[in-house]
Formats: structure tokens, C-alpha cells, sequence
């Protein structure tokens, strides 16, 4: 699929599918194509170039039968602000001519938390209830496929975690699931992901094996001083890529060589260059490094 | 399930609009003000208009006729001079509205009944409307005088000041300029309810991300148009009430047609102004963009072009023929036609004609921009 | 201020709203030059704390010094001395970027002289000499949000508040920002920075954890990981903030 607005070409010649019941991830930065997608998929915008079905619906052919069977929480709280939890729900339920009643097993783990609150005003909620009514809202009509654009962006650690443990219980009940997301944890519980940037897709596969295909030896470095660890290793001339890791600096090197053997040159070179104090060790690389080499060839 | 669909539309708008106590408040309140304000201020009568009188002669007759100016209501003698020479100068500074010279020998020439005795009234026309009504206040006065005069001495048969027309006002005896004005007010005030909150209305939805998910459901764009219409009718008819009341309880506007007719082509009207809201709305981007799109484009041909304020009549023959686009100008003679003329349908068929089809062809227009896709 | 000075001094700074305690009794130092987190769950009170150090919303109760001026009755003087950047607002999309740099030069009291040279050196330190002129709308987010802390530190400031602002842009920017601010923190000035991603939390050299107003942690990454028995400030968070009370 290819679709431009303008200049600007928002996704570029994408190709992709979703299995029924997969949990699948987008993964990428913004203004990466991400919503441009998703609001693809949900009929609301056609494509330049391309197709797409969904639930074996053509988008641009199909589009009502595929609106009454898609939850589509779009990025941002999207839900009506003066109108309470119960309200904001039976109205979902209404207007996909289905009660809450009906919904209610399906919702239940999510509105489980927010039924102390059914008559709080939406705007009331903290950002982590208000993305839970958002869930509930697309979950009510008992779609058969959650379209899910950010829901958790702006939304604390503690609330970000329940949300995804709720995702993995809707998976479990065979519900197919496509969620987009800045955050690299969050990419690691789905079943594939997806990493997309300036509108192409950089590479589709299940997070271990997206990890596996970081290709050069990969060192964690730890030191106090972590701004001077990076210039001085910034200068090593076998440096493939350096970067901060939260509490280290991953170091990729351009040789194939024994990790032993460039552990311990790096130290020497290191407390050469004034970190006696550094430490250095092999390490397996994870999704973040994955991405950030492939963006990094792809920039 | 679609009835049902729509339905939960309706009641979730009219929810919108009973939380919005600002918003709330200020439509309800709004036409009140309005007719009040614009009942009051929007006057094109005359009082208290400033009076010099030349007068040489000083007579008897002179001075009866003066003292009927000085009694009544309408003028107030502000200056009395023997000279012409002092008129001029309180006319540039604005102390006089009109002068009245009286011929040296007043009384001489009423008496002889020969000659016309001569009085001059000279007005400041710097506001030719208000110096016309000024001028025939001022020969009413005169005239109504002469007419008692010539009553004292019946065996003459030539009277000094002659009344050339017998001018009746019809509809509107007292040429009360409210009685003009609120029909149009009722106008007014529907199109900015009308046409600004169902322009917002929708264009909230758009910002806020919630139309996007709207759009993805079965909800149809005409569901979605009816169900943002349909609650604001009923405000609109609150409005039409409250200023109505308004106009006969605080300025004694005559009802002397059919009030269910009238509530009835109010309805109408205030259905073409929350089409063109949500025409509107449908074509702007943004919350702001469709407010000012509405104001300028509905309130402001309204006030201007329509007839309510400023005649159709006046207007120069090129403009004429654009006022038949303004709903608000066929609605006006709807209006007045049967609050102060008391008609009804077999007079007013042909503007409800014009109002019917302008309806069907804005909801129908409403209903096509509203694209189910987004881009 | 002279090295040793604190460069923000916090003692039982508290702000109510109503019978609400936005912020409760804190009390926390922040060394010159120091990289210091501020994390928080949403509501927890971490803007409203910003605000009141900023000198933008008066204290309920408690006082705190900002780069030795009071935030209560020296603001101005504070105002001069530090820069802001939040995600929400940073530059006029409408204005190009050599006209945003010359806004702030012009706010902050800068000679032109000296608005000339600084806005060579950063737009070239970022590399964007050729995109000068070019509408700050039509640049990519990270750029722009680096756009923003370099232009916040113009006029030299002696700490810099920085309210989330790497929210949604892609890993490597994330890191490239990080990279700015350990750079403004080698010349000596102190950050403050609040952010979401926890692996950011890593990067300080001392963090605080805000919940329900109060602070629950502070002291250096490593030293409260090892005190909750943990492997990550994510871990650490989620902790604390588990006994927060639940509210909607």
C-alpha cells in the first residue's frame, strides 16, 4: 500500500498480514506511518496505491461491513469527555446496535477496574482508567479484530503493564489484536512485530528472532562517567556503533572476533584513555538493539 | 438496530448540550437579551427633539401655536429667538434639531384668511431618516392646529395651513419601529443558534478524535447529521418562545396572526439554519474555522441583507436580486406578515414554498459533504 | 553560583488545590552540574512540583531555592537564570528556525552580537545550517525537540527544565537528546528533567520518584536498585508505585 499526502509520501509501497488470533505489534517512532495505517485499515482513509483487506474485506470496497466488525481505539483519548464511564459504554454498545449486557464477558477483566467509577464523568479519569474505557468501548460490540493506534502512550509504567496483561488475556481468548507502540518492552509481548519507519516496514518477525538479527558482536560497557565512556569509545577505530543503554553503553564491534579478545582490548584501551574503572562484557543483543541497527541502515 | 443506533446519537447530543452550563445558559439567554437590547436601541422613532423658534412677531397666533410645540412630548424648545441670524449657529453646534420661523405678521395673515400664513421649518437632514419623521411630527403639530383654528371660525371656508394627504398607517399606526424590527430579531436569533452550535457541535467531534471513531461503526452520515440536528430543533423552539414572549410582554408587539403558524414556519427556518451549520461544519477544519464561517456567513447577510433592518426597497437594483438567497429574508416577511398583518397560509405559501425547498436542498447538500472517509 | 551551591534547594514544598495535596511536603537538593530524573506516574504531582521551582505556581506551604534565588519573591531574577523546555510547548511552528533561535535570543536580553555567534555555533553543533530557514513545522519531531533544548540553553542558563521531551520520537533521537543534555551537563549546566521511559531514568545520575505527592525514592540509580532488590528503574517504579493508592 502506498498512500501521500502532499509531498509527503506517508507509507511506502507496505506490504503485510496479520494471522487471526495473533498479537501484533507496529513498532516505530512518529510520524513513522503508523496512524496513517491504521486509519487504512479502518476504512476511514484509502490508499494512493494498493489494497488491504481485513477480516478478507476489501478497505475500500467493503467499508461498512468492515465497521461494524473492527474496536478501533484511535491515538489520543477519543471518547466523550462530559459523557460518564456507563454513559460513554452504552453508548458504543447503542451505536453498534448491541447492549453493554451483551459485551459484558467480554469486557469484563477491563471494567472490572472501572466499575467503582461508572458514574465519574470520562474527563475525570487518570490517563491509565480513560485508555481502560477507551479498551472497553472498542471491546463492547465484541469485535472480531481490536485496531489498536498508541493506546498507551502518555500512560504510567503501572498502567501501561495492566493494559498489556489485559491485551494478553484477550489474545488467549482468540481475539486478533493490532497494537502500535514507542515502547521497545511493550513490543516484547506480542506474537510478531512489525518495525516501521518514514513509512516502510524495516522488518517483520517475532521479537527473539528480531533480536537475532543483530549481526555484530554486541559489549555492555559500565563506568561512572558515562558521557566521557562514549566519546573515548566513539574514537576506537574498530567501533561499529555506540550508544546509551539505561544503565550502561552498548558497543558494537565491526570484527567477527573472539568476544574475550575484544573485551579485553577494550579495557586496556579504556584505562588508556583515563576510565580505569570501566567494565566490560558480552552480551546477547535485544529487540532495542535490533531496531536501532536497522534504523540506523535505513536512516 | 439502526432506529436504536440513532437514537443513542440523539441522547448522548442532548446530553452534550445539558452539561454545557456555559454554553447552555448563554443560548437560552441570548435571544432574550437580544430582543430586549435590540428592541430598545434599535428604535428608529424620535423624541425629545430639540426645538428653536424664530419668532419676529411674537403675536397671538404665534404664540398659541408655539405653546401646543412647547406641550408636546415629542419636542422640547430649546431656544426662542426674534432672529433667523441665531439659528445657524445652534445648528453646527448640534444644541437644535429643528427650527420653526414664523412670518413677521403671523397673526395678521391667519386672521385674513387670504393668504397662507407662512411658518418655515427647517431640520437638520444630517440623518435624512430621522429628519423626515421630525418633519412630519413637526406638520402634524402644525397641521393639527390649523384644523382647531379653522374649527373657532366655521363660516370660512379657507384655512391657513392646509393638510394636503390624510395619511393613515396601517398595521402599524403608531409607526412603532419595534413592531419592524423584532420579526427580524426572531430571525436573528434562530440563525445564530441555529447555525453556530450545530457548526460547533460537529466541528467538536472532529477535533476531538471522537468522529474518527464514530466513523468507524455503523452509524450512517445522515444518522449522524438528523442526530446532531434534531436536539438543537428543540432549542431552537425554546428560543422562538422565549423571544416571542419577549416582544409582546416588554414592547407590546401585536400577535394578530395564527401563533401555531408561526411556530410552525419558525421551525422551518430554524431547520435551514442547522442545515447550514452543518454544512458548514462538514467543510471547515477546525472548531474556530466553522464558528467564524457561520457568523460571517449567516448572521452577517442576515442582519444586512435581509430586510430586517434596512429595506430591501433601498437597496440598489444590482444587490436586490442576492437578498433572495438569505433564508432569513423570506422568514421576515413570513414574520411580519403574521404577527402584524394577521395572514396566514393562502398569503404566505409561496415563502414557505422558498423555505421548504431551501430546507430539503441544504439537509441534502449536509448529508453529501459528509464523506464517510476522512481523506 | 559557585560550584558546591545547590543548584535547587527543596524543603517541605507542598501545594494544595482545595482540599487536594498536589504536592506533599517534599524535600531534595539537586547539586550544579548534577543530571537530575524526576519520575512520576501521571497526577502524582511532578508538574505541579515543576511549575512551583519554575516560579510559575506559588507554594502552598514549604520554600525552595532555584539557582540561589527564591522561587517566591525572586522570580524574576530566576527566570533569567534558567531555561525551559516542555513537550507540549517548544517553538512557533510558523516562525523558521533561525527566527525561533533570534525570539529567545531577543526575551532572554541577548546582544545581538551575541545572538549571532550562538545561533552559528548551535545551528551548527546540530546541523542544521542549511535548514535555518526552513518553518520549524516542517521539521521532523526529534529535531525539533532538539531544536527546543538548544535553543533553552541560548542564553547560557544555570539549570534547564526539561518536562518530557522525548515523548514519541524513535530510539536513536532519544539517545542523540541524551546525548545534548550530558554534553550541557560536562559544561556545568544542572538539568532537570522529567520523562516516561524509564531506560531515560538510567541515564541520571540521581533520581527522584514522585507518588501521590510524596517522594517515595531518591538517590542514585544503582543504589535504590540494589535497595528494592531490583534490575531496573522500570522494575523499581512499578514497586512504588503499585502502593499508590488507587484511585481513578
Amino acid at each position: 500500500m502506498t498512500k501521500r499526502y502532499g509531498a509527503v509520501t506517508a507509507l511506502d509501497d507496505i506490504s503485510f498480514d496479520v494471522k487471526a488470533g495473533e498479537l501484533f505489534g507496529l513498532v516505530g517512532p512518529d510520524g513513522a506511518g503508523k496512524s496513517t495505517l491504521f486509519r487504512i485499515l479502518t476504512t476511514l482513509v484509502l490508499p494512493d496505491a494498493g489494497s488491504a483487506t481485513v477480516l478478507g474485506f476489501d478497505v475500500a470496497k467493503d467499508l461498512w461491513q468492515i465497521r461494524s466488525r473492527v474496536g478501533y481505539m484511535p491515538g489520543g483519548f477519543s471518547l466523550y469527555p462530559d459523557l460518564s464511564v456507563a454513559e460513554n459504554l452504552e453508548f458504543f454498545a447503542a451505536v453498534f446496535g448491541t447492549t453493554v449486557d451483551a459485551g459484558r464477558e467480554l469486557i469484563a477483566p477491563v471494567y472490572r477496574q472501572l466499575e467503582p467509577f461508572r458514574d465519574r464523568r470520562a474527563d475525570a479519569l487518570s490517563g491509565g482508567m480513560k485508555q481502560k474505557l477507551a479498551l472497553s468501548c472498542a471491546l463492547v460490540h465484541r469485535p472480531e479484530i481490536l485496531l489498536l493506534d498508541e493506546p498507551t502512550t502518555g500512560v504510567d509504567a503501572v498502567s501501561r503493564r495492566e493494559f498489556w496483561d489485559q491485551l494478553a488475556v484477550l489474545r488467549a481468548a482468540g481475539l486478533t489484536i493490532v497494537v502500535s507502540t514507542p515502547y521497545m518492552d511493550e513490543a516484547l509481548r506480542c506474537d510478531r512485530v512489525a518495525l516501521i519507519l518514514g513509512g516502510r516496514i524495516l522488518g517483520i518477525d517475532v521479537p527473539s528472532a528480531m533480536a537475532g538479527r543483530f549481526d555484530h558482536p554486541l559489549f555492555a560497557v559500565h563506568g561512572g562517567d558515562r558521557y566521557g565512556l562514549l566519546q573515548v569509545l566513539r574514537r576506537f577505530p574498530r567501533m561499529h556503533s555506540v550508544y546509551l543503554f539505561g544503565d550502561s553503553l552498548h558497543y558494537a564491534d565491526d570484527r567477527a572476533s573472539e568476544p574475550a579478545a575484544v573485551v579485553a582490548e577494550l579495557t586496556a584501551y579504556l584505562a588508556a584513555n583515563g576510565h580505569a574503572d570501566a567494565r566490560v562484557e558480552s552480551i546477547a543483543a535485544g529487540i532495542e538493539d535490533s531496531f536501532i541497527a536497522l534504523m540506523g541502515t535505513a536512516a | 438496530m439502526r432506529h436504536g443506533a440513532l437514537r443513542a446519537f440523539m441522547a448522548k447530543e442532548v446530553r452534550h448540550i445539558l452539561r454545557d452550563r456555559q454554553t447552555l445558559t448563554i443560548l437560552l439567554l441570548m435571544p432574550l437579551v437580544q430582543v430586549v437590547l435590540f428592541g430598545f436601541a434599535l428604535r428608529s422613532d424620535v423624541h425629545d427633539v430639540r426645538l428653536v423658534i424664530v419668532d419676529p412677531a411674537q403675536d397671538v397666533a404665534s404664540l398659541s401655536l408655539r405653546s401646543r410645540f412647547a406641550s408636546s412630548s415629542r419636542f422640547r424648545i430649546v431656544a426662542t429667538t426674534r432672529s433667523a441670524s441665531a439659528v445657524e449657529p445652534l445648528f453646527r453646534r448640534g444644541d437644535a434639531e429643528v427650527a420653526l420661523a414664523f412670518e413677521p405678521d403671523f397673526a395678521g395673515r391667519v386672521a385674513s384668511r387670504t393668504e397662507p400664513a407662512r411658518v418655515r421649518l427647517s431640520v437638520d437632514a444630517s440623518d435624512p431618516n430621522t429628519a423626515t419623521v421630525i418633519q412630519s411630527y413637526a406638520r402634524a403639530v402644525i397641521a393639527q392646529w390649523a384644523e382647531e383654528r379653522a374649527a373657532d371660525m366655521p363660516a370660512v371656508a379657507v384655512r391657513p395651513v392646509r393638510i394636503a394627504t390624510a395619511v393613515r398607517m396601517r398595521f402599524n399606526p403608531t409607526l412603532e419601529s419595534v413592531n419592524l424590527f423584532v420579526p427580524g430579531l426572531i430571525a436573528l436569533v434562530l440563525t445564530l443558534v441555529s447555525a453556530l452550535m450545530t457548526a460547533i457541535s460537529l466541528s467538536r467531534e472532529k477535533e476531538r478524535g471522537t468522529m474518527e471513531v464514530l466513523l468507524v461503526s455503523p452509524l450512517r452520515p445522515w444518522q449522524i447529521i438528523v442526530g446532531k440536528v434534531l436536539p438543537y430543533l428543540a432549542l431552537a423552539f425554546a428560543n422562538v418562545i422565549t423571544a416571542l414572549l419577549a416582544a409582546w410582554l416588554v414592547f407590546h408587539v401585536p400577535f394578530r396572526g395564527s401563533v401555531l403558524l408561526l411556530l410552525g414556519e419558525s421551525l422551518l427556518y430554524a431547520v435551514v439554519s442547522l442545515a447550514l451549520g452543518v454544512l458548514i461544519a462538514a467543510r471547515t477544519s477546525s472548531q474556530r474555522a466553522a464558528m467564524m464561517v457561520a457568523m460571517v456567513g449567516t448572521l452577517l447577510p442576515s442582519t444586512l441583507l435581509s430586510g430586517m433592518i434596512f429595506p430591501i426597497a433601498s437597496m440598489p437594483a444590482w444587490l436586490a436580486p442576492f437578498t433572495t438567497i438569505i433564508p432569513a429574508r423570506w422568514f421576515i416577511v413570513v414574520a411580519r406578515g403574521i404577527m402584524l398583518k394577521g395572514v396566514g397560509l393562502p398569503y404566505l405559501w409561496r415563502e414557505t414554498l422558498v423555505l421548504v425547498g431551501m430546507a430539503l436542498v441544504l439537509m441534502l447538500a449536509a448529508v453529501r459533504s459528509f464523506k464517510p472517509r476522512l481523506a | 553560583m559557585t560550584a558546591g551551591e545547590l543548584a535547587i534547594s527543596a524543603h517541605g514544598l507542598t501545594r494544595r488545590f482545595g482540599s487536594f495535596v498536589a504536592v506533599d511536603h517534599i524535600t531534595f537538593d539537586v547539586g550544579a552540574g548534577e543530571v537530575f530524573g524526576f519520575l512520576g506516574a501521571n497526577g502524582a504531582g511532578k508538574t505541579t512540583a515543576i511549575r512551583m521551582l519554575i516560579g510559575l505556581l506559588a507554594p502552598s506551604d514549604g520554600s525552595a531555592t532555584v539557582a540561589g534565588f527564591d522561587v517566591v519573591t525572586q522570580r524574576a531574577q530566576l527566570r533569567r537564570r534558567i531555561g525551559y523546555m516542555s513537550q507540549r510547548f517548544s517553538l512557533y511552528g510558523d516562525l523558521t528556525v533561525r527566527e525561533n533561535i533570534e525570539l529567545y535570543g531577543g526575551i532572554y536580553g541577548l546582544s545581538d552580537a551575541d545572538i549571532d555567534s550562538r545561533t552559528s555555533a548551535l545551528l551548527d553543533s546540530l546541523g542544521l545550517a542549511r535548514s535555518a530557514g526552513d518553518l520549524v513545522a516542517t521539521l521532523p519531531l526529534g529535531w525539533k525537540q532538539k531544536l527546543a533544548f538548544s535553543v533553552a540553553l541560548l542564553h547560557e542558563p544555570a539549570i534547564v527544565f526539561l518536562d518530557e521531551p522525548t515523548g514519541g520520537v524513535d530510539p536513536i533521537t532519544r539517545r542523540q537528546f541524551w546525548e545534548l543534555i550530558y554534553a550541557a551537563a560536562a559544561r556545568g549546566t544542572t538539568v532537570f528533567v522529567t520523562t516516561h521511559y524509564m531506560d531515560e531514568a538510567e541515564y541520571c545520575d540521581r533520581i527522584c520518584v514522585l507518588v501521590d505527592g510524596t517522594i517515595a525514592a531518591l538517590g542514585t540509580p544503582a543504589a535504590l536498585k540494589a535497595e528494592h532488590g531490583v534490575a531496573t528503574v522500570d522494575e523499581l517504579f512499578v514497586q512504588l508505585a503499585r502502593g499508590a493508592k488507587v484511585t481513578a
